[in-house]
């Protein structure tokens, strides 16, 4: 690290211009993401944007930091998102309800944040300049050095926090046990595979409902609940033991394309399960 | 000058070795499959055992006509195949496969983290081609492939961080240098974890949920023809390359050979790999695919807790012997 004395914003080295580069590049995707009418580009622009993050890393030689920006936001968060956008709804075209009408209050709000984060790097990183001939001042041994070393508190809480917050995550997912009988949640195995018949025995009757408490567990299309066994045999609450048909593929994916559930196999007598 | 030529050099033989050993693995595949079905497999093409049938397979998929369904998205359509396929290339450009830096097309610091992130990358692609295709088939399929990928990136990353533990580095050059015979034991239930879960990750049998034909025609490639298509094919194979080496690198020691016998490091490194890879084709062959549930049980209730269970167990032994 030099003083600023060194060196002059008149002459940028080339580091420094595709610096500038890459950054006009993600500040161009992170606003197309939030401005396009269609909801899967976003999520699409969305990688552009965190991948020029990571190269922005990789320029300031923090390259352990860039990988591990590629790996959890590209790799996992961007996944979980187009994810989430296939099961529920993933328009070809444009979705003009996704129009938010908090527009204005989301500019300002982004635009406050910006200023202010700005306005903390700059004034906490104003004359110290990286060594780019030196050793990698971003490396792996240096990163986990400085972690385990001068923030391991703040290292330690945030592994607490991500703690509770899958804790919390689970707790939710889990189904109510105010229930003193369990619907028959994934019971579909012990019949063979027809529609969902609201089961008169207990509470929770309903496909929609019990769509509602199935445990997202990333496994959706395939989990929707098949409440044909008899009363008294579904005591499938835990989620599927192994022993069901194979999914019914044709009418149980929600909302496919059209936003409206097709609801399950449409006809009564489809016996398909056992003979695969 | 000369570094340009040296990277120019470098570069030139990952990329054939990106364009060749994919088809290789893929021959091979027709001729283990034929064997252990008992059947011929294509025989005539080229004369001698079929040997040319990639490449009439090649000209094939060049010739046919390159379609794009009417209520497609045409851009990301037609994107998807090269994101699908480039990760790859730069995942090989990784692997050492013999001592020394002369070994390897280029030294990542973090080299673990690297092939790991790019890997999970690919997998954008099959999200985007499942989208964009306007077919619930391929929506299927891209659905299929996202959850399969959020179940088996995490015992993935679990075991590669046991061995990157054992090493006391991320760089897989370092890690190479640091193997030891024992580790073999040591990290052998990491390995299968990882090999498990990798094949998960390609979507290659008994884990291609997110392509059964019998249920959802092709998945994710449905509407895909010709080159495009032909290009996801040779995405799977390049992971075949890709998973091989990888384990290989990480959990049997790449170019050190048994009893102390490192010399041609590099032909042990292709060894091992080659092995992998008809491990990967034999797997292919004896088990029938799993359900999408059980895919999920798998990963959840059996491969994440056998990885924490490893890295406990990395964690006690590097304890003990420091």
């Amino acid at each position: 690290m030099n003083l600023a004395a060194t060196h002059g914003f008149l002459s940028p080295t080339g580091v420094e211009i595709a610096f500038l580069l890459v950054g006009l590049v993600t500040l161009g995707a992170a606003v197309v993401t939030v401005t396009t009418p269609q909801l899967v580009h976003a999520a699409l622009w969305l990688v552009v944007a965190l991948g020029g993050l990571a190269v922005e890393y990789l320029l300031l030689t923090a390259e352990f930091i860039a990988w591990v920006q590629v790996l959890i936001y590209v790799g996992s968060v961007v996944v979980l998102l187009l994810f989430g956008l296939m099961l529920t709804r993933a328009p070809i075209g444009r979705s003009p309800d996704a129009d938010s009408g908090n527009r204005w209050a989301a500019l300002a709000v982004a635009v406050a944040a910006a200023a202010a984060l700005v306005w903390v790097v700059v004034d906490a990183f104003r004359t110290t300049w990286i060594d780019l001939a030196g050793a990698a001042a971003g490396s792996t041994e240096a990163t986990g050095a400085s972690l385990f070393q001068n923030w391991v508190l703040p290292f330690e809480a945030l592994s607490v926090l991500l703690l509770a917050a899958l804790v919390g995550a689970i707790v939710l997912s889990r189904k109510a046990t105010t229930d003193p009988v369990p619907p028959p949640l994934n019971s579909r195995g012990v019949g063979g595979g027809s529609r969902p018949v609201p089961d008169p025995s207990n509470e929770c009757t309903g496909p929609a409902e019990q769509d509602g408490t199935v445990p997202d567990d990333g496994s959706g299309p395939t989990r929707e609940p098949r409440s044909d066994a008899p009363p008294g045999r579904g005591k499938g609450a835990l989620p599927d033991d192994g022993t069901g048909s194979t999914p019914d593929l044709n009418g149980s994916v929600p909302g496919v394309r059209s936003g409206t559930a097709p609801g399950g196999g449409e006809k009564p007598a489809r016996q398909e399960g056992g003979t695969r | 000058m000369n570094d340009a030529l040296d990277v120019a050099l470098r570069l030139l033989i990952v990329f054939v070795v990106f364009l060749t050993f994919p088809l290789l693995v893929g021959q091979t595949e027709h001729k283990v499959m034929a064997h252990m079905q008992g059947r011929l497999g294509p025989m005539y093409a080229g004369g001698f055992h079929g040997w040319a049938q990639l490449v009439a397979d090649g000209v094939k998929f060049a010739q046919k006509e390159d379609i794009v369904p009417a209520g497609a998205d045409r851009r990301v359509f037609q994107l998807a195949p090269a994101v699908a396929l480039l990760p790859y290339l730069l995942v090989v450009l990784v692997i050492p496969v013999g001592p020394g830096e002369g070994a390897v097309g280029q030294v990542v610091d973090a080299g673990v983290f690297f092939v790991l992130a790019v890997m999970g990358v690919g997998v954008l692609g099959s999200l985007m081609a499942g989208w964009a295709s306007a077919n619930k088939f391929s929506l299927l399929g891209g659905l299929r492939t996202a959850a399969q990928l959020l179940a088996y990136e995490l015992p993935m990353l679990l075991t590669a961080a046991s061995v990157a533990m054992a090493a006391g580095t991320v760089s897989l050059p370092g890690i190479l240098d640091a193997f030891e015979w024992w580790w073999l034991p040591w990290q052998i239930v990491g390995a299968v974890v990882f090999f498990v879960a990798g094949l998960a990750e390609l979507q290659r049998p008994p884990f291609d949920m997110p392509v059964a034909d019998s249920e959802i025609i092709f998945g994710a490639y449905t509407e895909y023809t010709g080159l495009r298509f032909a290009l996801f094919l040779l995405a799977e194979y390049a992971g075949i390359v890709v998973l091989c080496g990888l384990t290989t690198v990480l959990f049997l020691g790449g170019w050190h050979g048994p009893f102390g016998a490192d010399g041609l490091g590099w032909v042990w490194t292709l060894l091992k790999t080659a092995v992998l890879a008809f491990v990967v084709i034999w797997l292919r062959v004896t088990y029938p695919r799993l359900r999408e549930d059980q895919l999920q049980k798998l990963s959840w209730t059996l491969l994440v807790p056998l990885s924490l269970a490893q890295i406990a167990l990395t964690g006690i032994v590097k304890v003990v012997i420091s």
